[in-house]
Order: structure tokens, then sequence, then C-alpha cells
């Protein structure tokens, strides 16, 4: 296959960048799209120029590491696919592709298109977690039955891979589908439950300081999810947050410490 | 040669664990907040080990290469993890766990480890269990247990097809806890480029900052080396394209012994090379093989029209097909060790049998399954006499509910329907049971570092089972180094913070910058990935799924060449203080190809086989792995002398109390 690649460029955080074309010839169906970049990268290199950063690591879908926007859709075109999975066999010989970066005032470009997604560690900072410690004599693990339905659904919310394809294909920037998978997973389980309000709400006010923007129903992450995480999780994270909101009103403050600013 | 210090605890096995637990030093609470330990790694091990130290009280900086620590290639293990829970009352025991782990290493692990590591296998399900890691369920709401890679008992736990991310983000949130907490400082996208020894002890690490090419100074009382496995050193496997050895390699250079380098676990059931592009391979999940029978034609003629694409499996006869496993082991048939596997698969494409383009791949078949269940079903729903399309619908319909996303993932690769056509599939390697040498309390030859999950020479002798990394990972991180690693901290609670500005870290620092300055400064004619893939060939070629020593010392001429050519032909793009990922891969080849000659000194030097490591010139008469126990039952264990060529031997000699060594047998 012969293809023409256009891709961003940019060399730095602060610097400018633009898309630049590339020619690549001798692509086969077989290959992956990465695999695709890295022939590009070589003949670069050997032509005295910079290759193309990207992120990347399993490249089998699940470290969430690969994150590219192609032909407007994050992780390109097929659904249910990350962008290591995206194979050259669903283009055809002549088209002109089009790559870039997620693009949100939250993931900030390192170069190229590598962007900065620490704000989701951060969020996961605020209360992604169950506080419990390390502990030998804990409780045994079916001492507390969960309903099957209950933890196939804390599943799915749990088998996000946090790329961020959702940020990138919203509008808004809103990270409500990663921030509502992980309360979701949590809210689902018995474990997880006793703090399940003060999670919402610190995960809520951590997504926020992160800028990302809000949620106004569109829908375009479910879609674009490479996991088919649920619009139901939001629909969770909203019943959660409201409660807590209300119960915080009436309560003692809520007994989290918070990270500081991005 | 020197002997190995292993302080394997004395007493019985069974109580050796809470005996020495006992007995070693504590530091107490005040106190661990005067000192401060780095841990290179976030998978499994790194994340539960710096999540669980950073509770007790100490500070502890975190590294990983990745841009956030949920991103370790633990994230990819898809089967499960095992537990003498012994939850479906199917006689499990930590014996038997015990027993089938160091009878599975074909009897090359240390006892005692192994013991432990079956001990506490149990307290790792209940933590994560703790921490809402969401593993299947039954209908009664209890987790659920499966069998996997041939065990006769059903100890695994699992997560759908996806437990190591279920457990890595279980262990990954813990991390998070402690960083929002200010007890664990997180430097994600940094690499450790070396280790720090000052008065013999560890001291720290230079670490370079991926983002802005920065060389950082980091000092701590002790350094734990959680980094993973090297198995990329084979160019293609399963592993992650970052996975590396650089951490432990620096280490080994350092004093750090690396054992038992050559034991490579090469798994059976991964998608076949589809050409030269080829950057890594995808596993297929091993639970694939309780349903799935692997086939080659019978007769070469058919073969060779398969080859050709002439014809298709679906094609030849039931008569023509040889279900090589069933008929070679027929009590474990399709179910036998990885290793075992994996060479018969070697053996018939070898001999001509294989089926696809380039002869290297064989059939995993579902057809059995889908009539078996589609029966299976059509009684459940009471059809009667159902048609045989009805039967394959039904039958293709609980398959897929089964093993649906591995499914869907072939297709996505291979770009063929695996309902309609048998999957191909063909060994790659996957795991490296070899690493840096640890004692009883995890510590390696390098007083003050540790070495956790598989970068250590581990709990799994010459072949580790399945379901059992991530138990190590884990048993590792939480339950073990919080205990074993206070023994030596006690002794550190006067010493005061470590400074980074002596001269030890100055040589490291400087060391450093100069390899990078080589790096870039070569200005050769051939990108980094060609002496990757050079390198890849040649271990694949020499030291293998089987092994020869005329093969290695070819292998070790060959990877030798291959290391001066990328020293003087190498081009490293771009500069050494900004993002270059170039430089990055760069570094880590350099280190693959030392590594990968000493891989086959150890390989060489063994003159046995066992486990991973198969040397044609002793097997049985059938074909099986040949032990000599008598020579060399033992840990190798090199030390660095300057060149992986000129590199010593030292040996720690394995006895076994309990089980009696015996040829493994899975016929
Ligand atoms: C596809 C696949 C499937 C598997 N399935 C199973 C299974 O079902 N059951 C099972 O028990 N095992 C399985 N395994 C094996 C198991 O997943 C691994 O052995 C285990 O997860 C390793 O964990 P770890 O913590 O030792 O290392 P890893 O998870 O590999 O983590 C290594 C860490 O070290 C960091 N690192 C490495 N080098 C450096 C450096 N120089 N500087 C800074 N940081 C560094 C990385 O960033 C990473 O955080 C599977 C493996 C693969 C590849
Ligand atoms: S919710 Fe989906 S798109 Fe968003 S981070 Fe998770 S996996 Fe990616
Ligand atoms: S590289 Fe890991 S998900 Fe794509």
């Amino acid at each position: 296959m012969k293809l023409t690649l256009k891709i961003w460029r940019q060399a730095g955080p602060k610097a400018k960048g633009q898309m630049v074309d590339y020619p690549v010839d001798g692509i086969s169906e077989d290959m992956s799209f990465l695999e695709m970049l890295d022939v590009l990268n070589d003949k670069l290199i050997l032509e005295g120029q910079e290759p193309i950063a990207f992120d990347h690591d399993c490249r089998e879908g699940i470290c969430g590491a690969c994150s590219l926007f192609i032909d407007g859709r994050p992780h390109g075109p097929g659904r249910h696919i990350t962008t290591c999975q995206l194979h050259m066999r669903r283009f055809k010989d002549g088209d002109v592709i089009h790559v870039e970066p997620w693009r949100a005032k939250a993931f900030p470009v390192i170069k190229d298109l590598v962007v900065d997604r620490s704000a989701f560690d951060r969020i996961q900072q605020a209360g992604g977690f169950v506080s419990v410690n390390t502990n030998g004599n804990l409780v045994d693990a079916n001492a507390i039955p969960v309903p099957k339905a209950d933890a196939d659904k804390a599943f799915d919310a749990a088998t996000c891979i946090g790329c961020g394809a959702c940020v990138a294909a919203c509008p808004n920037s809103s990270a409500m589908l990663f921030v509502s998978a992980k309360v979701s997973q949590f809210a689902l389980l018995p474990q997880g439950r006793a703090e399940a309000k003060e999670r919402a709400l610190n995960m809520v006010d951590q997504m926020d300081a992160e800028k990302f923007g809000n949620c106004s129903n569109i829908g375009a992450c479910e879609i674009e999810c490479p996991k088919d995480i649920s619009l139901e999780n939001i629909a969770r994270l909203n019943r959660e947050y409201l409660g807590a909101a209300v119960s915080k009103e009436e309560g003692p403050p809520v007994p989290f410490h918070k990270p500081k600013q991005a | 040669m020197s002997t190995l210090d292993s302080k394997v605890p004395d007493g019985p096995l069974d109580k050796q664990w809470a005996h020495h637990k006992e007995h070693l030093r504590l530091v107490n609470p005040a106190n661990k907040r005067r000192i401060d330990i780095i841990v290179v790694g976030t998978g499994l091990a790194g994340a539960s080990a710096a999540a669980s130290l950073a509770e007790m009280g100490y500070n502890v900086k975190s590294f990983c290469y990745q841009d956030s620590a949920r991103r370790a290639h633990s994230i990819a293990a898809q089967g499960g993890i095992n537990a003498a829970k012994n939850y479906p009352n199917d006689g499990d025991s930590i014996y038997r766990l015990f027993y089938d782990t160091l009878k599975g290493g074909d009897y090359r692990s240390r006892e005692s480890n192994t013991w432990r590591l079956a001990e506490v296998s149990a307290n790792i399900i209940d933590q994560c269990v703790s921490q809402g890691v969401p593993f299947a369920r039954d209908y009664g709401g209890l987790l659920d247990n499966r069998s996997f890679g041939g065990a006769l008992v059903s100890r695994t736990f699992y997560a759908r097809g996806q437990t190591g991310q279920q457990l890595l983000l279980g262990a990954y949130s813990a991390l998070m806890r402690q960083v929002g907490k200010g007890k664990v400082k997180m430097y994600d996208r940094h690499e450790m480029l070396d280790l720090v020894l000052v008065d013999g002890k560890a001291r720290g690490i230079i670490a370079r900052n991926l983002v802005t090419g920065q060389i950082e100074r980091h000092g701590a009382h002790a350094v734990l080396l959680c980094t993973g496995g090297y198995g990329n050193v084979f160019f293609l496997s399963t592993n992650a394209m970052g996975s590396n050895v650089t951490a432990a390699w620096k280490a080994h250079k350092r004093g750090a012994y690396m054992a038992n380098p050559c034991y490579t676990q090469i798994h059976p059931t991964c998608i076949p090379v589809s050409g030269d592009h080829q950057s890594k391979l995808t596993l297929m999940s091993e639970s694939l093989r309780n349903d799935g029978r692997i086939w080659v034609p019978k007769k070469k003629e058919d073969a060779v029209a398969i080859q050709q694409g002439k014809k298709k499996g679906s094609d030849i006869a039931e008569d023509d097909r040889d279900y090589y496993l069933e008929r070679r082991y027929p009590s474990f048939g399709n179910l036998v060790p990885r290793d075992v596997a994996s060479r018969a698969a070697k053996e018939r494409c070898d001999a001509g049998f294989g089926v696809n383009k380039t002869g290297e791949a064989v059939y995993l078949d579902f057809g059995s399954a889908f009539e078996r269940y589609g029966k299976m079903e059509a009684n459940v729903h009471h059809i009667e006499n159902p048609s045989k399309e009805k039967i394959l619908e039904l039958g293709k319909q609980v398959v897929s509910a089964k093993y649906g996303n591995l499914f869907d993932m072939y297709e996505n690769i291979v770009g063929e329907n695996p309902y309609e056509h048998p999957m191909k599939i063909y060994p790659a390697v996957h795991y490296t049971m070899g690493g840096l040498w640890v004692d009883y309390n995890l510590q390696s030859t390098i007083p003050g570092m540790y070495v956790l999950g598989e970068a250590n020479f581990s709990d799994h002798g010459a072949n580790r089972l399945g379901a059992s990394a991530l138990m190590q990972g884990l048993a590792d991180g939480y339950f073990v180094i919080p205990y074993t690693i206070a023994d030596q901290l006690a002794g550190e609670i006067r010493t005061g913070p470590i400074k980074t500005d002596t001269s030890e870290f100055d040589e490291a620092e400087k060391h450093v910058r100069d390899r990078i300055e080589q790096l870039l400064n070569t200005k050769g004619t051939e990108p980094v990935d060609h002496f990757h893939k050079r390198l890849g060939k040649a271990m694949w070629e020499y030291c293998g799924m089987t092994r020869t020593a005329a093969g290695l010392q070819k292998g070790i001429e060959e990877i030798r060449k291959i290391r001066e050519d990328f020293w003087k032909n190498v081009r490293v793009p771009g500069k050494a203080d900004e993002f270059n990922q170039e430089l990055e891969k760069a570094g880590r080849v350099a280190d693959f190809l030392e590594l990968g000659e000493l891989m086959c000194k150890d390989a060489l030097h063994r003159n046995e086989s066992c486990g991973g490591h198969f040397r044609e010139e002793y097997q049985t008469e059938e074909g099986e792995a040949l032990r000599d126990d008598n020579n060399f039952a033992y840990v190798g264990a090199w030390e660095w002398k300057g060149d992986p060529g000129t590199a010593e031997l030292h040996k720690e000699a394995l006895t076994f109390t309990v089980l009696q060594l015996s040829q493994r047998s899975y016929k």
C-alpha cells in the first residue's frame, strides 16, 4: 500500500506545532498502525530527520499508553480497539491519513503525538482507592459474598485502561467517563461502598481542578472508548456525587486529604 | 568457586517463614520516617512493595519508565493468579501448590522460597479482594476458580481475561493512595540508568528524566529493583515494547550476580509471526488449551498444500490430523506444561508439518469443543434431534461466552475468523525465570539492594507454571519484603539522609553521561531496531527452544559481532537533553547485547536439559528433557568481570528435603 500521512509535529511543550506530510510506501495490510509508524521512523532516521514521538508500550490494547487521534477519531476507525490494535487492512491504497495527539487543556503536548496525562493519576490519588493497608490478617476473601451481577458490573467499569480517549472525543474535554468508571467499580462492591460518597466528591473536585470540562451528556466518550465503558457509570457517579454533596452540607467535613493542584 | 549463602532458615519447611519473621529485627515506627527507600518499577512487585512500605511509614520514591505507574507490563497478564485457598474443596493445600511449583520448575528452584510462596498465596487473594479487585464470582456471590495450565486442582482466581490488569490496578490504587498522602514520591517517565554503591552498599540510583533528558541523582538507604523480565532480548516476545534488562544489568555490573539467565519460558500459544515488520507477539491465553485441541496434518503433502495456500485446515479429514500432544502425552494431552507443549510444536514444524506460509504454526482447533458444548446446550434447552448446524451454533455461543475477547483479539490481528477456521498458533518468548540472584530475604549479592518479581531469579526454577508469576510478584511486594527489609534497615536508623554530592554519585553519573554521549556520537548508518532484530534472530536460533553446544558457541560469536557492529554503526538521532525515544531504545539494546552473550554462556555450561532449557544432547529416547541432578542441581549465579565472556560462575547447591527428585512425566 501507498499512503500519505499528515502528522502533527511539535518539538516541545512550548513549541508551535504543525501538520507535516509523509508519503509511505510498501505498507502491508498485516501491519499494525504503530508498526507502520515504526517503518516510517526508521526511514526518517536514515534520512537524518527526527523520528515521530508517540506513546506506546504493550501493543496489545491493555496498557492504555497509545493515544493517537486518527482521521478525527481517538484510536482511529473501528470500535472497541486501541490505536495499537488498529491494523492497516482497515485502510486502502492511496488513502490520506491524519494523525494528531489527544487535544485537551488538561493533556498538554510533550512532543509530537505524546501528551501528559498525569492529571488522571492525580484524580486517582484524590480518592480512587479503598482505604485498606496491606494486612496478612484480613477477613477471608469469601467472607462477604458479592452478587454476581454487581461483581460483573464492577468488573466492566474496572476495565478502563486510562487512555484518555474519552477526553479527546469530548467537545468539552470532560473526564467524566474515566472518573465515573473508577467511582462505579468501587461503589458497586461492598469493600468500596463505605467511602463511595467521599470518593465521588474528591475525585470530581480534582477533575475540576485539573481543568477538564463539564459533561453535557453528548455521549461521544462512550462511542470512542476502546473498552466500551458505559454511560451508565456517569449516571451512577452523578447519584453518588449528589448524595455526597447533600450529606456534606448536613454532616462533618469529609475526612480526606487532597492532592495539590497540578 | 565460592558458594552463596541463601540464608534459608533452619527447621522444617512449614515452620521456616513464621520462625524467620519472628526473629528478624524491626524498625520502630518513629524511626521508619528517617529511612528512604527507592523502588524501581511499578508492576505487581514494585507497586505492592512501594505501597506497603509507605503504609508502614518509610519514605518511598517510586520509579517507572511509562507515563503512569498503572501501565507496567503486569497489566497485560491474562489468565489468572494461583492461591492455595482450596475453595472448590478439591484437595488443594499449601503442600500441593508447593509440590506443583517445584516439580513444574523441574527441581531447579529453592525449596524454602517455593514453600513460602505457596504459604502466603492465600493472603494475596484476601488482600486484593479487600482493595476492590473485581475477581470473577459464581452465582452464589463467591469467588470462582478455574484449573489452569494443566493443574489437577482449580486454584486459579481470575478476572475474565484481564487478571493482571485488575491486580495491577489494585496495587496501583494502593500506591496512588500513598502518593496522595505524600508518603510516596512518584517519578514516572524516569529510567534508572545506574546503581550507586557507597562502601559496598546500595545507596541510590542515577535516573534519566525521559521528558527533559535530565540526569538525576537519588539517594536512599535501600534500593528495590522490581523491573520485570528481559524477554525482549529476543526482540520478538510477548513483553511490552519498553520491557528491558537495563536496571538489572547495571546492578549486575555493579556486583549483583545474575542467576540462571538461560532459563527462558517460551509460551506455546501465541499468534505466529506474520512478517518482518512485526514488532511484538501477542499471547493467546493458555486457558484456550482447556478446550482447544492442537494438531498438524499427518501427511506431509497436506502440510505443504496448506503452506502454499492450496488447502485449508478444514479440508483435512479427521483421520488425517495428528493431534500430536494427545498422541505423545495421553494423560495430560493438550494440557502438558508450557515447555513441553512448545517443544512439541517446534518438533512438528521443523519436520515440515507447519500450517502457515512460513511453516511455523500449528492449529488450535475448537471444532470438538463447539460440538461438545453444542450438544450440552441442546440438552439443557430440550432441543430434540438438533441438526449439526444447530449444535455448532449453540457450541459457538458457549465458546464465545468463555473466550470471546480472545477470539476477537485473534481476528483483529490475523484478519481471519477463528470461529470458521482453526486458530494458528506458535510458541513465543514470554517469561524469564532467570534474573538477579537473591537470598531468602530477597536481598541480592549487593547489600541493601533487593530484587522482587520477575526481575529476580525467582521461585520458579527452570520453568514457571501458569498463574504463578502474578502470585510471586504480589507475594514479594505485599508479604515478604515488608518483613525482610526491616532486618537490614534496623541498622540504618542513625545513618541520616544519604547525600548525593559524593564521589560515588559523581562517578556513576559520569558513567551514565559518557555512555549516552557515545550512543549519540556514533552517528552510524543503521537504526537501533536493525541491531535488535539481528540479536533477536541469533538468540532465537541459538538460545531458543532447543540448544546445542555448537549452536551456543556460534551464538556467542554472532552476538559479539553484532555488539561490535552496534557500537560502530548505530545511528541515534536527536540530543541527550530532550524527549528522545530512540536514545532510550539504544541504551536498552546495548544492554541486551551483553546479556544475550551471558545467556548463551549459561546455557552452554549447563550440560543437561531442565524445564525451559533444552539441550538437544541431553534427552531421553522419547525426546524428553534429561536432567543431571548429580552435577547440575544448583543455581548458577554469574559475577561480572568486565565482559560477559569472562563472567565467573558461583553455585548455590539446591537441596530437597521433602520431595524426591524425579523425572517429570506427563505421559
Ligand atoms: C502477555 C502476558 C501474559 C501473562 N499472563 C500471566 C498470567 O496469566 N498469570 C501469571 O501469573 N503471570 C502472567 N504473566 C507473567 C507476569 O505478568 C509477569 O511476570 C509479572 O507481571 C511481572 O511483574 P513485575 O512486577 O515483576 O514486572 P512488570 O510488571 O514488568 O513491571 C516492571 C516495572 O519496572 C519498570 N522498569 C523497568 N525497567 C526500568 C528502568 N530501567 N527504570 C525505571 N523503571 C523501570 C517498568 O516501568 C515497570 O513499572 C504474563 C506475562 C505476559 C507478558
Ligand atoms: S473510559 Fe474508556 S476512553 Fe476513557 S480512559 Fe477509560 S478506557 Fe480510555
Ligand atoms: S500500546 Fe498498550 S494499549 Fe496500545
